[in-house]
């Protein structure tokens, strides 16, 4: 056996591979499911937040800013154990993927919060006085004038970030989330080789490139142009 | 009166910028407002839409009363036009979008309404052809000039201009000017704050000099520009001539 055969035996295996593609892509299934929903709920909430924020509500401010610098402090791996064997002491016990989901959630808000509130507040006082001065009030300034302009600002860096966390669902593996990774890594452990965990880097690899191909091409599209 | 401002004062910190101003103004009048930088021009006019709140003092425009907690102030505003000296255009709408956004949201018409009515607003300050063209596809003249049909699309009684020139190069200044030359002959009540002293001349009813947070003097063009009372008057008049 040559080394190249031995390699491509070790990391190739068709045998293996063929008897555990369909575990895989299961665990394809959950990720996707996963990351559509931290996507969903960490923008919606982070957006909530800001727009919150913008109401400049001083002690209701403080409480967003808190949380927001905790989610952002704290390691996401550290935020899902401490739902997944934190809460079953107030006894809710939440799954590995509802922990997931969560844990990344939060951490996706609060660095959306982050980027919608530098966009909102990177926005001309002119433009807030423009519209008030014709009598527009508050919210209708808000999503007329101001958020279409801020979003705008915001796409480039909430594209990074949102890829950014979304690859974290491989850290449900920890809290037995049968997503890639943790389909990948029971597999190979089940079959003492590691192809399938090549496998589930092909299945990342045909999720996430499009994404961040996707991601450059928005950046490109809406990056300081107004 | 149809603006009738009593006992403004205005503190901004340990600042105190306005310091007990009255100002009357009568329907169809164009009052002038001048005086060095910092001397509260533009907070005084931005206290008569209530874009700043005045720490004391009374505001009634067009018979009401602008600081009471009851007075639906984005009611109230519809009547009072601005034009700011940035001219604050939404940059992602058209120009008509400018203009018709608040006769939507604001005065509640239907899109096609609004649309009429700017599209007439962006008539009469001759920019009708741009109506489709974005805030940044426009000369700064024009850019001024859409924000006045933006105000004036209302119907407003009064309009307040904070530096409407300012920040126009010199061969576009004379567009804008000629549309509020326009807007005065039509009856509209105008307070504006500039340095525009031979518009000030030939249309202004009446100059308002402030100082150091208060009204100097006040006057016709004539008396305030050739014959100031205060010698800070003189002064100030004599350094703007000189440029």
């Amino acid at each position: 056996m040559s080394s190249w055969d031995r390699f491509t035996d070790t990391f190739f295996n068709a045998k293996v591979m063929a008897k555990y593609w369909p575990d895989i892509l299961y665990g394809v299934g959950v990720t996707v499911e996963l990351a559509v929903l931290i996507v969903v709920s960490g923008l919606l909430a982070g957006l909530a937040l800001a727009l919150i924020r913008a109401l400049a509500i001083r002690p209701l401010n403080w409480l967003i800013i808190f949380i927001v610098d905790l989610f952002r402090s704290l390691p996401p791996l550290v935020i899902i154990v401490l739902i997944y064997f934190g809460l079953p002491a107030a006894d809710i016990s939440p799954s590995g993927f509802v922990s997931t989901w969560l844990s990344l959630a939060l951490v996706l808000m609060a660095f959306a919060e982050e980027i919608f509130w530098a966009g909102i507040t990177s926005i001309p006082k002119g433009q807030w006085e423009a519209a008030r001065s014709t009598g527009l009030g508050f919210g209708q300034t808000l999503t007329n004038v101001i958020l279409p302009q801020a979003l705008r600002l915001t796409i480039p860096p909430l594209t990074n970030r949102t890829i950014a966390i979304t690859k974290g669902t491989a850290l449900g593996t920890v809290v037995a989330v049968s997503e890639i990774l943790g389909m990948a890594s029971s597999a190979m452990s089940n079959s003492y080789n590691p192809s399938p965990l090549m496998m589930g880097a092909a299945a990342y690899l045909v999720l996430f490139l499009p994404v961040v191909v996707a991601g450059r091409w928005i950046e490109k599209k809406f990056a300081w142009k107004r | 009166m149809i603006v009738s401002a009593k006992g403004i004062h205005k503190h901004f910190g340990h600042l105190h910028v306005l310091k007990g101003v009255d100002l009357e103004v009568a329907e169809r009048e164009l009052v002038f407002v001048i005086g060095p930088s910092g001397s509260g021009k533009s907070t005084l006019l931005r206290c008569l839409n209530r874009l700043e709140q005045p720490s004391a003092g009374s505001v009634t425009v067009d018979g009401i009363d602008m600081l009471a907690p009851a007075t639906d102030i984005n009611h109230a505003r519809q009547r009072i036009g601005m034009v700011f000296q940035s001219f604050n255009l939404y940059p992602h709408m058209t120009a008509l979008g400018n203009v018709a956004l608040a006769l939507r949201k604001v005065a509640g018409k239907s899109r096609a309404e609004a649309d009429a009515l700017g599209l007439a607003a962006l008539e009469r300050v001759g920019l009708a052809d741009r109506a489709t063209h974005r805030p940044l596809e426009l000369s700064g003249g024009q850019q001024q000039r859409v924000a006045i049909a933006r105000a004036i699309a209302l119907e407003p009684r009064v309009m307040l201009f904070d530096e409407p020139t300012s920040a126009l190069d010199p061969e576009l200044v004379g567009s804008v000017l000629a549309v509020m030359r326009s807007l005065r002959e039509s009856g509209m009540t105008m307070i504006v704050v500039s340095h525009e002293m031979a518009f000030a001349r030939n249309a202004a009813d009446r100059v308002v000099f402030m100082d150091d947070g208060l009204i100097l003097e006040q006057g016709p063009p004539a008396a305030i520009f050739e014959n100031p009372a205060h010698e800070r008057t003189r002064a100030f008049i004599g350094q703007i001539q000189r440029h």
